[in-house]
């Protein structure tokens, strides 16, 4: 036995060995597939219920995601309002998410889910952290609704911060915002910021609204006008900050009576 | 006492009118569900209360939008009214009465927002408003019509259920 399984009768061994492995394969090959056989329709059902129940924990998971990336992105707004109330301290803020738009297309209007209950009142300016939106317009218990800069009865007093100059900011039925009542000798260049003058009472200064995209200024106008990009994405508005201890002046008693 | 659904479809067609339909934009134009959904009842043939649904329409997309309320109470009044004389003579086709109100109705909303508008001095450059507003909101209206006729359709027959043939 000890010298064959050492190999000294490999010449001798090797027609009886080979039959035998030849064999055993044979048998081996038939017991594994008869095996599969038997076990393979059980192994199919059980594999059946345990991928119905990954793809049940996949969908689980996968809305869970969905959630937690709507957390992270109403975190990301959350922390960027709470640097910029940080960095503005003189005014006092109230958040509010957007809730609706208006129904007339004609008009640039949102509705926010806080009210006169919350201390709301007519005429507050509303902010993102990126700048100016508009003012509120319109007050019930639980709602406001705002009027954007982009409307196109919107009209608001600003200053070129490069020019050192003043004009009014009016938007447009198409949502695009524009300077007008800019002098003619006033040099105003691509990529100047407009900021909020204070002129008139009805938004505090200073207050970010976009940078100048082009100028038309033509010898026979009176004033030059300007195209202003917003800083703000007015498609995308979730959530806004109502300056809340803003009161703004009411000049009408003032202001001259058209002439007859 | 089934007539009573009218407060919570109203209710329900306006909320979803400011808070989805009202930010789905094609160029400047957004789809009008309420008009949409006030033609489309108004077309169904048994329906007696299509007056009333427009009053209340109106006058609660009138609170809620910045525009005076006589452009949507009078705006879908009028729709209204076009689809009753619609539904007499086309009796026939209702999709295309459906069509051609929805189509009409758009345009009438459009001018009295227009003409509200320019009573208290904003500044509307026509062309603008036709090209980018009017023309888009009439396709997204049309767009919805089919669905919305045939909710009306269903919600008309639970409303008014045919009495029963023996």
């Amino acid at each position: 036995m000890a010298l064959a399984l050492g190999g000294y009768f490999s010449s001798a061994s090797n027609v009886f060995t080979g039959s035998l492995v030849n064999l055993q394969t044979w048998f081996s090959a038939r017991f594994v597939a008869v095996q599969d056989f038997l076990t393979s329709p059980r192994d199919i059902a059980s594999l059946r219920q345990r991928n119905i129940e990954l793809e049940g924990e996949v969908a689980e998971l996968q809305a869970q995601v969905i959630q937690l990336q709507q957390q992270v992105g109403k975190t990301q707004i959350l922390a960027a309002l709470v640097d910029f109330e940080q960095a503005n301290p003189e005014n006092r803020y109230l958040a509010a998410a957007v809730i609706g738009r208006d129904p007339s297309p004609f008009l640039h209007y949102v509705i926010i889910n806080r009210g006169s209950n919350d201390g709301i009142l007519r005429g507050m300016p509303v902010v993102t952290n990126q700048g100016l939106i508009g003012r509120i317009d319109a007050v019930i218990a639980d709602a406001a609704r705002i009027q954007l800069i982009t409307d196109p009865a919107s009209s608001v007093n600003v200053r070129l911060q490069n020019a050192e100059t003043e004009a009014s900011l009016v938007g447009s039925v198409t949502g695009d915002v524009t300077l007008q009542l800019i002098p003619q000798d006033i040099n105003v260049q691509a990529g100047d910021l407009v900021l909020t003058s204070g002129l008139g009472g009805g938004y505090p200064p200073d207050l970010i609204i976009g940078q100048v995209v082009n100028v038309r200024s033509r010898d026979f106008d009176l004033f030059q006008q300007a195209t202003v990009q917003p800083v703000v994405d007015f498609n995308r508005l979730e959530i806004v900050l109502v300056i809340v201890n803003f009161k703004p002046v009411d000049i009408s008693p003032v202001e001259p009576a058209p002439a007859p | 006492m089934r007539n009573l659904v009218a407060i919570p479809v109203i209710l329900l067609t306006v909320i979803l009118q400011s808070a989805v339909i009202s930010r789905v934009y094609l160029l400047s134009g957004i789809a009008d569900l309420p008009m949409v959904m006030l033609a489309a009842w108004a077309l169904q043939e048994d329906v007696d209360s299509a007056w009333h649904w427009a009053a209340a329409t109106g006058l609660f997309v009138g609170f809620i939008s910045g525009i005076s309320w006589i452009v949507p109470f009078f705006g879908y009044m009028a729709i209204v009214f076009l689809a009753r004389i619609f539904q007499k003579r086309v009796w026939q086709a209702p999709l295309l009465a459906m069509f051609s109100i929805t189509f009409v109705g758009t345009i009438i909303v459009s001018l009295l927002s227009i003409v509200t508008l320019g009573f208290v001095g904003v500044p509307l450059p026509i062309s603008d408003v036709l090209g980018l507003l009017t023309l888009p909101s009439v396709l997204l209206n049309m767009l919805i019509a089919i669905p919305v006729y045939a909710v009306m359709r269903d919600l008309a027959r639970w409303v008014y259920p045919s009495p029963e043939v023996e």
